[in-house]
């Protein structure tokens, strides 16, 4: 694992390729974090694949209500001959959720991009497929985010049609 | 004479009239030949649950596959953000609904990370049983009903003889064959029973016998070897970008094993090989998993060999219930029993990523606390999930029969894709 120090290192050899780049770095529970700016994601990506962080395990979505900017991704790096582990996080806003797609170079990422597009509606920009993928692809809303209430949704039963109503609560 | 009986049906006239040159000419002019979309569930007996593949098929060969998924997409997730963490462990259990252990240690391991609590190694030993033997039980589970899709049903009956068995100790360890809830936050919800050590001991001695009956009746096969042997294999590096890990991508010769490389619950207590293919087809990613019971009967046997003594949960009293006794004589464990059933323990903020190694591959728990006793985020990286993207790859250009046993070796499990 890096360790704290390792991870600054890293943070200032990306930074030095690219100003921009790390915003931050956070060391939490013997793990690093370098926390990003969402417009430099693929090329700083690539920049940790050439470190030997060559897989990406996940990529998930976090909800930071009511902070903003708000909603978040996060990407999981490994390195299977350094069994170095790294945490890459990123924060876009609810008002422009758009993040560069990662998919073209990390094919691992299609359905988790995608995933994270359903439940927090994040736009991830350059994705080859971008649809719903657990959530009907009429659905109306982002489930995962926190102001999505729990329960009281429209459900869809047939039997109700003939009362004439489509949906009922 | 004859011939004027026939030349007066009207049948045989219009049997005569049929001609057999457009049917002849499909397959020699690649022009003429249409492209047939099917769709393949998701209702199937072979797609080990509802998944729906729109595959689209240029006669019998596959030219591409879409799978779509979500049909039991019940919001885990979502409901897990609802409950306290320990009313969370039942819910997650119940995604990947063959590796219960692993889904419950893979949160309770999320949890003991944010919380930095220390778990006994009576209780680590407690869980590298009860989750090798979850693992021998979700590989005779995809034995059988691999062996099912093959066209052979009786391994799907002694399969299930021997996953009774593993049933039978889950029961009398936890109370439940499925869904336990055994794995605690910090330890386990109870110490074995006595005879429970005993009753393991003779399922050990018996398993690796069956295995080797189930390799007889299945590896000298020729069916199975004409199915298997050479069927849509996959390369190494196509699996690492794609993101797959466990049996399969041991099948391509990759040896990651996260019990190896990051040891984790005392795993590198124990002596057991990382079974390896080398060709990456389905024989080799069949050859692995039947590998990989027997080395999980030998963890088995060392973790009983060497189990410690003492407590099987953490005695922090902020986070596991205090022992029953107590609550008799002790005001404190009665005012820790109460806070702790009603609102559950608070957990400090910040963000964890917990990968094991899950029968399937890499299943990590990302867990997101805001300070409060409910979780703010729980997510599992499935792999389910992600391993699913490799079935078009692997299945472009073989025969839709392939199709059938490429999925049965990709073992899927659709209650952890859809959450």
């Amino acid at each position: 694992m890096p360790d704290a120090v390792g991870l600054e290192l890293l943070a200032e050899e990306l930074r030095e390729a690219d100003g921009e780049s790390v915003l931050d770095t956070l060391y939490f529970r013997d793990k690093g974090v370098l926390i990003v700016n969402p417009v430099t994601i693929r090329a700083t990506l690539e920049r940790l694949r050439g470190k030997g962080f060559d897989a990406l395990m996940s990529v998930h979505g976090v909800d930071y209500y009511p902070e903003e900017p708000r909603l978040g991704v996060h990407y999981e790096l490994l390195d299977m001959g350094a069994l170095d582990r790294l945490t890459v996080k990123l924060r876009v806003p609810l008002g422009n959720p758009v993040v560069p797609s990662v998919t073209p170079d990390w094919p691992t990422a299609n359905h988790q991009e995608r995933e994270i597009y359903d439940m927090f509606g994040v736009i991830f920009e350059g994705h080859p497929d971008l649809r719903r993928i657990l959530m009907p692809e009429d659905y109306e809303g982002h489930p995962q985010r926190r102001d999505f209430p729990i329960g009281g949704e429209p459900v869809l039963f047939t039997i109700d049609e003939s009362d004439g109503k489509a949906y009922t609560k | 004479m004859s011939t004027d009986v026939t030349r007066t049906s009207g049948y045989r006239q219009l049997e005569e009239s049929i001609t057999m040159a457009p049917l002849e000419r499909l397959g020699t002019d690649e022009l003429d030949q249409e492209l047939l979309t099917l769709n393949m569930g998701p209702h199937h007996p072979a797609t080990h649950g509802v998944l729906r593949l729109l595959v689209t098929l240029d006669g019998e060969v596959v030219r591409d596959l879409k799978p779509i998924i979500g049909y039991v997409h019940t919001g885990i997730e979502k409901t897990a953000e609802d409950k306290s963490y320990w009313k969370v462990i039942p819910v997650v259990e119940r995604m990947d609904y063959l590796a219960y252990y692993f889904n419950a240690y893979a949160f309770c391991g999320a949890t003991e990370t944010l919380l930095e609590v220390e778990v006994p190694p009576r209780a680590q030993y407690l869980r590298v049983i009860h989750m090798e033997l979850n693992r021998i039980m979700s590989h005779l589970v995809w034995l059988g009903t691999s062996a099912l899709d093959l066209g052979a049903i009786s391994m799907f009956w002694y399969c299930f003889r021997e996953r009774e068995l593993i049933l039978d100790l889950f029961e009398q360890s936890s109370g439940q064959r499925m869904h336990t809830r055994y794995i605690q936050v910090g330890g386990v919800a109870e110490d074995i029973p006595r005879g429970f050590e005993q009753k393991v001991r003779e399922f050990t001695a018996v398993m690796p016998g069956r295995a080797d009956q189930y390799k007889d009746l299945l590896a000298n096969n020729e069916i199975v070897l004409q199915r298997l042997r050479g069927v849509c294999p996959l390369a190494e590096e196509e699996l690492l970008k794609l993101g797959v890990t466990g049996p399969l991508l041991r099948a391509a010769g990759n040896p990651w094993d996260m019990r190896k490389a990051t040891p984790y619950c005392s795993y590198d207590h124990f002596d057991f090989k990382i079974p390896v293919g080398t060709e990456g087809d389905n024989w080799d990613r069949f050859a692995v998993r039947v590998a990989e019971i027997y080395e999980s009967v030998k963890i088995i046997d060392q973790a009983l060999d060497g189990l410690p003594e003492g407590p099987w949960i953490t005695d922090d009293r902020k986070v596991a219930l205090p022992p029953r006794h107590e609550l008799a004589t002790s005001m404190e464990a009665l005012i820790h029993h109460f806070k702790l059933v009603t609102e559950g323990f608070r957990v400090p903020p910040g963000e964890v990523y917990f990968p094991i190694e899950s029968p399937r591959g890499e299943l990590a728990c990302f867990v997101r606390s805001d300070g409060s006793s409910k979780p703010a985020r729980v997510h599992m990286r499935d792999p389910s999930f992600v391993n699913l993207q490799a079935t078009a790859p692997m299945t472009e250009g073989s025969y839709i029969a392939d199709l059938i046993a490429t999925l049965a070796m990709l073992d899927p499990i659709l209650g952890g894709i859809d959450r």
